[in-house]
């Protein structure tokens, strides 16, 4: 099955981040298909390639690289992350910055879209 | 249609709006702070209970234990699943609403 | 032209109040956009979200653009298929059809469930 993936919320003010993210692993697992996760919102700050947690935290560039290492693609909104400081020049490598025509596509082409 | 109730209903209107429009066989699913409202003897018991007399409860099981609710602790009409268990719901229902 | 049968049905659930989170601004952005890709776009209004529709706002005063307006073209100009608002919501917070600053249509909870049924994906805002 196809799943879409939504994320919304701040990854630091919230838990949807690495909610999404145990749930596109499990569904990895389960032989499943992850047509994308867009990030919407506050969601789109997941993606600064500036993110430098101390030393022991979590750490959202290695899961976000680790989801690119699965094959699954990362879509920042650009509308949203422009008003947040988020542009080609600052976005991590893992991720790419596109329209919100790609979260219509996601609605469309997936079996599920989950928000998180 | 899956209901995932993930804001802390002490807190929020996630449940409450959430109650308000299920149908007759659909899920929700606790996940997040949303567990809270499936804790024994916690206010919302009794929502929860109406519900599940329409409805399947579930609640993701990392996110109670994280919090240090125990198996034991939560209404027993509500079941247990894993994230693969989400994901299995989240095949189950045609659609889905984040509340 | 994409024909009706095969158009997505989309809906956005619009639950959030307008200034105090970005949510309802950039949920209408999103909106915007998506009715340009000739899809069947619906927005429905439930708990706070009715908020948005009231008459006679003015954010200028706290710094933020009047991006509600959009709702008064967003039928005739962007193609948005309905704009439903839960009846029961507008009566818990003392409104009634007239407090809106545009045409919509008012719908009992148990009708807007059923239109909620009909839809291939629902993005909650």
């Amino acid at each position: 099955m196809k799943f879409g993936i939504l994320v919304k919320e701040s990854p630091y003010n919230f838990q949807a981040f690495d909610s999404a993210y145990n749930f596109v692993i499990a569904a990895i697992k389960k032989g499943h298909e992850i047509t994308g996760i867009f990030f919407y919102d506050d969601a789109v700050y997941a993606a600064n390639k500036y993110l430098d947690p101390p030393q022991g935290e979590r750490n959202i560039r290695l899961y976000m690289d680790d989801l690119k290492s699965k094959g699954v693609r990362l879509v920042v909104c650009v509308a949203a992350g422009k008003r947040r400081g988020l542009t080609n020049d600052t976005v991590s490598g893992s991720a790419e910055i596109s329209g919100l025509g790609q979260l219509l596509e996601l609605s469309i082409e997936s079996d599920r879209l989950i928000t998180f | 249609m899956l209901n995932i109730v993930k804001k802390s209903p002490y807190e929020t209107s996630s449940l409450s709006s959430c109650l308000k429009y299920i149908k007759k066989g659909d899920v929700i699913l606790f996940t997040e702070d949303g567990i809270y409202a499936v804790k024994k003897g916690g206010m919302f018991e009794k929502h929860v209970s109406d519900a599940s007399q329409t409805c399947s409860i579930y609640y993701l099981s990392p996110d109670t234990e994280a919090r240090g609710i125990k198996s034991d602790e939560i209404i027993s009409l509500a079941k247990p699943v894993d994230y693969q268990g989400f994901v299995d719901l989240a095949i189950d229902s045609p659609k889905s609403i984040t509340w | 032209m994409v024909d009706q049968e095969s158009k997505a049905k989309i809906m956005f659930l619009c639950k959030t109040a307008p200034y105090g989170t970005i949510y309802e601004q950039e949920a209408i952005e999103a909106m915007i956009m998506f009715s340009a890709y000739e899809q069947d776009i619906s927005v429905a209004f439930i708990g706070d979200g009715v908020l948005s529709l009231k008459k006679g706002q003015n954010p200028s005063l706290i710094n933020i653009k009047n991006f509600t307006q959009t709702y008064l073209v967003i039928v005739d100009d962007f193609e948005v298929s309905h704009l439903y608002v839960e009846k029961e919501s507008l009566e818990e917070r003392g409104m009634k059809e007239e407090d809106l600053l545009t045409e919509v249509e008012v719908l009992k909870r148990a009708d807007l469930i059923s239109r909620i049924d009909e839809m291939k994906v629902i993005l909650p805002f």
